[in-house]
């Protein structure tokens, strides 16, 4: 045996281990998008991750250190979970009970559903007048509670805490609502049928049936919708109070990095919102990896 | 189980009665001369209309914002299908960790990863244009186009690729004779939804856009800050085009994708 002929042996013989593997020219396919994601997403990212630690003055730590002394800032974080996370809790409880009763095929199901949906096209902006046109001292929503005397004077309802958990309600339950119907309709109605037929109430169906075959959807369902209510920006600004009790961590990021032109700073917010928001995130999912996670009768 | 039944619908018709509040109150006022304070405006026009297409230049910003749209559609289709495609055929050492790469900038707060993102942009001075706007755009859609294009590709049977391998045809013709009509409808979907959503990126679009490269979701913000100076009513006839604009693209995605669907494909009894 020579030295070239075990080369030559060798090449196929590599080239159908990796095969095997799932490696082959397939893979070159991966190729424009793992770049793509590299490139303008993962570089940036660990680009203001470095920059964070490179503070205009001060040690590597110093805007981490400001972030955490000063108030204002060490603020947002508190106030950014005081809003999303009885935002998402809302949005996804509330998409249960009607979801529910949207499985099956029954008249007006479709309208039911695009009229849900509808909210997804107002965007913020519209959400945002909206809100302050109709909950304003003089707006029909105090109109009628002032007539059916049920308030003494008009109740105060936007430019604070409650327009902006209103707007992010408006914006996220659609898709709350969506994801949890598509979990829901993906569990077998059989399932359901037999436990009937044992003998379970509507009650213990719902409870020992369906909500621990749901719960991991559900659990997904939250993270998504809180990570929606955890970015929330345009409409704290809009129907918020963003110097005070809505000034969110975006803002406080957004106000750094581009009104203030300290690019370290807006980084370094960043970073500790994606922190809190992944460590939100996680604690769901450890969660949900204790439910059951079995087969659902739907396929996929 | 009744009382149940009466609460949950009647939770939602309050609902949707406040929503339609909401929506109306920005309607009416859109259309209206003058309305403080009481329960029905003075009187109707749509002058408002068109003083909002010609003080925000309207044309332009929907210009820009098909231009930025269809770009990036086309765009994130053309890299995200044929990634979705390797990741649905192989199994190969490191696909959790790019399938996790993929996921993180759908998941991720658009604010968290956008001020890095525009901070670089800026440094290369791409930022404050449209190529800008489209190159922030992209990077949630082509993970997008990613995760819904991947569970498609999964469903299509590798028996038939195989079977037209087996009569000859050349990996062209089992491109364009036998995926290409097989992935369209997913093509379709996919591309609709990050219409959709393209359309509507706020933050992205905010911290990269220009004078000359805003969208009309970006223009719409900066006439509600600046609305001091000009009739509330142009401001909400602005939003109620936006608005308008959505939902035709909103209707025309229901056609193509059953939202619930999204997660599981089963059959519905009847």
């Amino acid at each position: 045996m020579t030295a070239t002929a075990t080369t030559t042996s060798a090449t196929p013989a590599l080239r159908h281990r990796l095969a095997e593997r799932g490696v082959d020219r397939l893979l070159l396919l991966l190729v424009p998008g793992t770049v793509f994601i590299a490139l303008l997403f993962l570089y940036p990212f660990l680009y203001g991750l470095q920059l964070s630690f490179q503070p205009n003055t001060g040690g590597p730590l110093a805007n981490y250190e400001r972030f955490f002394t000063d108030a204002y800032l060490r603020d947002t974080i508190w106030i950014t979970l005081r809003l999303g996370l009885p935002a998402a809790l809302f949005n996804v409880l509330a998409s249960i009970p009607i979801a529910y009763r949207m499985r099956g095929k029954f008249r007006g199901k479709r309208l039911i559903t695009t009229i849900l949906v509808v909210p997804i096209t107002l965007g913020t902006v519209l959400t945002a007048e909206g809100l302050i046109e109709y909950l304003s001292p003089v707006g029909w929503f105090n109109k009628i509670l002032l007539g059916l005397g049920l308030v003494d004077e008009p109740v105060r309802l936007v430019h604070n805490y409650w327009g902006v958990l209103f707007s992010l309600i408006i914006t996220g339950f659609p898709f709350a609502f969506l994801l949890t119907l598509s979990y829901l309709s993906g569990i077998d109605p059989s399932l359901e049928r037999a436990a009937a037929t044992l003998g379970a109430s509507p009650r213990q169906r719902f409870r020992h049936i369906v909500m621990p075959l749901l719960a991991p959807g559900l659990a997904v369902t939250f993270c998504l919708s809180f990570v929606l209510a955890f970015s929330v920006f345009p409409s704290a600004i809009m129907v918020g109070e963003p110097q005070g009790s809505t000034h969110v961590i975006s803002i406080a990021a957004y106000n750094t990095a581009f009104r203030d032109f300290d690019y370290p700073m807006g980084s370094a917010v960043a970073m500790i919102m994606a922190v809190v928001m992944l460590l939100v995130i996680g604690l769901v999912l450890l969660w949900r990896t204790t439910l059951y996670r079995g087969a659902t009768g739907g396929k996929g | 189980m009744r009382p149940a039944a009466w609460l949950t619908w009647g939770a939602l018709a309050f609902f949707l009665l406040n929503l339609v509040g909401v929506v109306g109150a920005v309607l009416v006022n859109s259309f209206s001369t003058q309305w403080f304070g009481t329960w029905w405006p003075n009187g109707l026009t749509t002058a408002w209309y068109a003083e909002a297409w010609r003080e925000y230049n309207l044309f332009d910003v929907l210009l820009v914002t098909l231009q930025v749209s269809v770009a990036v559609v086309v765009i994130s289709v053309l890299i995200g299908v044929p990634t979705a495609y390797a990741l649905a055929r192989r199994d190969f050492p490191g696909k959790k960790l790019l399938n996790l790469l993929f996921l993180l900038p759908i998941l991720m707060p658009p604010m968290t990863y956008g001020i890095p993102l525009a901070t670089v942009l800026y440094k290369f001075h791409l930022a404050g244009s449209m190529t800008g706007v489209i190159v922030a755009n992209l990077v949630p859609s082509v993970p997008f186009v990613v995760l819904t294009m991947t569970p498609f590709i999964e469903q299509i049977d590798t028996k038939i690729e195989s079977a037209a391998r087996m009569c000859g045809a050349r990996t062209s013709a089992v491109l364009t004779r036998i995926l290409a009509p097989l992935l369209i409808p997913g093509i379709l979907a996919a591309s609709i939804l990050v219409l959709v959503r393209t359309v509507g990126m706020f933050e992205l679009t905010f911290l990269t856009a220009g004078p000359d490269s805003e969208t009309l979701v970006v223009s719409l913000f900066y006439s509600v800050s600046a609305a001091g100076i000009r009739a509330q009513q142009t401001v909400d006839a602005m939003a109620v085009i936006y608005t308008a604009s959505m939902l035709v693209l909103l209707v025309i995605a229901l056609r193509f994708v059953n939202p619930t669907q999204l997660v599981t494909r089963l059959k519905e009894h009847d």
